[in-house]
């Protein structure tokens, strides 16, 4: 049941250590001022899970908050690498990272598994390809009618799913429109949910034919945090702030470069601090 | 128009390979587009000769125009431009398994000789030299698109003999391996670099050498690629670009470019 909270408070009361956490977003309405409050707040041990872990996950994984990361694609869009995904991977620092790796098609999949019930997603994946190799949780079924042998990968069922939005309405539900990603998939899927929103309203009035609407009853803590998925954007609020992605590269490639700007512009910093991406988007 | 560039007008490799990327596509193309070079090359396509193809990005945007080249196959333009966006889930079962797909572009670290692609590790995969940034959609694009357009810059540490690791299958151990696994669609077709165009051989799949760019030479291909290249009988010359393909092609980047704030 949806709940209005700060989003220190959401933060608090919904992630707890050792948690799967999904942050979803694809490549848009990535929730980075929750991701940075559940880093200010020290949670973790995370197993975190995505199709496409950016440089919030790179955050994370430098931190040394995750134990495990499940994804299909890790990198820095249009840019490269995510330097400190790979230093967790390549040398272990800080700490070794436990890593489990799909499809993005996979993982699509197995996200719409979870939201519907199923232990499992099927599909015609993984064809030639070597990933089933090295991932035990890669199986396979043959089909019942026809004997043709499918993939087969357990569903998706984060015990909380992050995700930004557009708007919430004041009995809590969310609307989120533009490229919709996998988050209403994520959110289904998980036991608990933070949506963090652009706006609240009385009325959503006129929306797009493609809107995404999650209703009331199936959300968790909302808060509202404009600007809150800044470097990413917010269709029709802020802008994908594309030089940040550029810029992010030498930063995350040098250890303390990576520290002191994580210690000026998370640790020391306030969702609040969101809000003027907004200002300069409008 | 249509007419030749002076040799002065200095065409670089990259822009070679994304101008005879483009030249493959087709107006009733349906094409499942990367980031960078296949990007370059289908909206130079839709710029130029192919009005009026279908540019598919795997977040779910369908029939989409940018003005500017994005920087992330979700960018907000593909979305505003679109005929239409569908959550990601649905991409990857209606449009791409479902078969709805004609042309996949796909890129990668490493290509092997029957066009097999590593985006994933370089050395073994629990204990990388180099850690990639993994498959993503590739997997399942190799398999689901009608065919496969390859663009890679070569390399001896990109074209090797045999791969750490395959991402996405190509023609797999060659010969009919596709089909002995099920797969109804036809692969790589072509593989475009900086230097020449590649075919797959009609009856082992291998991918030969079938046309160089202007002023490229067999054994500067060779010098480049970690196997014996296999060669047709009649090589051709790839016809230079023109200045139309130039100039859409470096506004397109000049756009783009001043868009992305660098």
């Amino acid at each position: 049941m949806a709940t209005f909270l700060s989003l220190r408070e959401a933060v608090a009361t919904n992630v707890n250590n050792g948690d799967a956490v999904a942050m979803e977003g694809f490549t848009h309405l990535i929730p980075y001022a929750a991701g940075h409050e559940a880093i200010r707040q020290g949670k973790t041990d995370l197993t975190l899970i995505r199709m496409t872990p950016d440089i919030l996950y790179d955050q994370f994984i430098g931190m040394g908050l995750v134990k495990k990361l499940v994804f299909s694609w890790g990198g820095n869009p249009g840019v490269g690498s995510l330097h400190r995904v790979r230093e967790a991977v390549e040398q272990g620092w800080p700490r070794p990272l436990e890593i489990e790796e799909h499809s993005h098609a996979a993982m699509a999949n197995a996200y719409e598994a979870g939201a519907a019930n199923l232990p499992f997603a099927v599909f015609r994946g993984y064809i030639g390809a070597d990933l089933p190799k090295v991932n035990p949780r890669i199986k396979s079924v043959t089909c019942p009618f026809t004997g043709e042998v499918l993939a087969a990968v357990p569903a998706i069922r984060p015990d909380v799913a992050i995700i930004h939005a557009l708007k919430a309405d004041r009995e809590g539900n969310v609307l989120l429109e533009g490229i919709t990603g996998v988050q209403k998939e994520a959110v289904l899927a998980a036991k608990r949910s933070i949506i963090t929103v652009e706006e609240i309203v009385d009325e959503f009035g006129p929306r797009n034919a493609n809107a995404v609407i999650l209703p009331h009853w199936t959300v968790g803590a909302i808060a509202h945090v404009p600007g809150g998925s800044f470097p990413s954007y917010a269709q029709g609020y802020t802008r994908r702030d594309n030089a940040f992605y550029i810029n992010w590269d030498p930063i995350a490639r040098d250890r303390e470069a990576f520290l002191a700007w994580m210690k000026t512009n998370v640790l020391e910093s306030t969702p609040e601090a969101f809000a003027v991406h907004r200002r300069q988007a409008a | 128009m249509n007419v030749a560039v002076s040799p002065s007008a200095a065409v670089t490799p990259t822009e070679m390979m994304t101008v005879v990327a483009a030249r493959a596509l087709k107006n009733e193309d349906v094409c499942f587009v990367g980031i960078g070079a296949p990007s370059a090359a289908c909206n130079l396509a839709r710029l130029t000769h192919a009005p009026k193809i279908t540019l598919i990005y795997e977040s779910g945007t369908i029939g989409t125009r940018p003005s500017v080249l994005p920087l992330s196959i979700g960018d907000g333009e593909l979305c505003d431009t679109a005929l239409t966006t569908v959550p990601v889930p649905e991409m990857f079962r209606y449009w791409l398994q479902g078969g709805r797909i004609t042309v996949g572009f796909l890129g990668g670290a490493q290509i092997d000789r029957f066009a097999n692609l590593n985006t994933t590790v370089v050395g073994p995969y629990d204990k990388p030299k180099v850690r990639l940034p993994g498959g993503g959609g590739a997997p399942e694009i190799a398999a689901h698109c009608g065919e496969i357009f390859i663009t890679m810059a070569m390399g001896l540490r990109a074209f090797v003999d045999k791969l750490p690791f395959v991402t996405s299958m190509g023609h797999g151990e060659g010969g009919d391996h596709r089909a002995r696994l099920g797969l109804k669609t036809k692969g790589p077709t072509r593989l475009i670099t900086d230097l020449c165009t590649f075919e797959p051989d009609p009856v082992t799949k291998e991918m030969t050498l079938v046309a160089l760019h202007p002023g490229v030479t067999r054994e500067k291909v060779q010098s480049q690629c970690g196997w014996p290249i296999k060669v047709a009988d009649d090589v051709r010359e790839t016809p230079a670009p023109t200045a139309e393909e130039l100039e859409v092609l470096r506004d397109l980047h000049a756009r783009t470019r001043k868009a992305h704030g660098v």
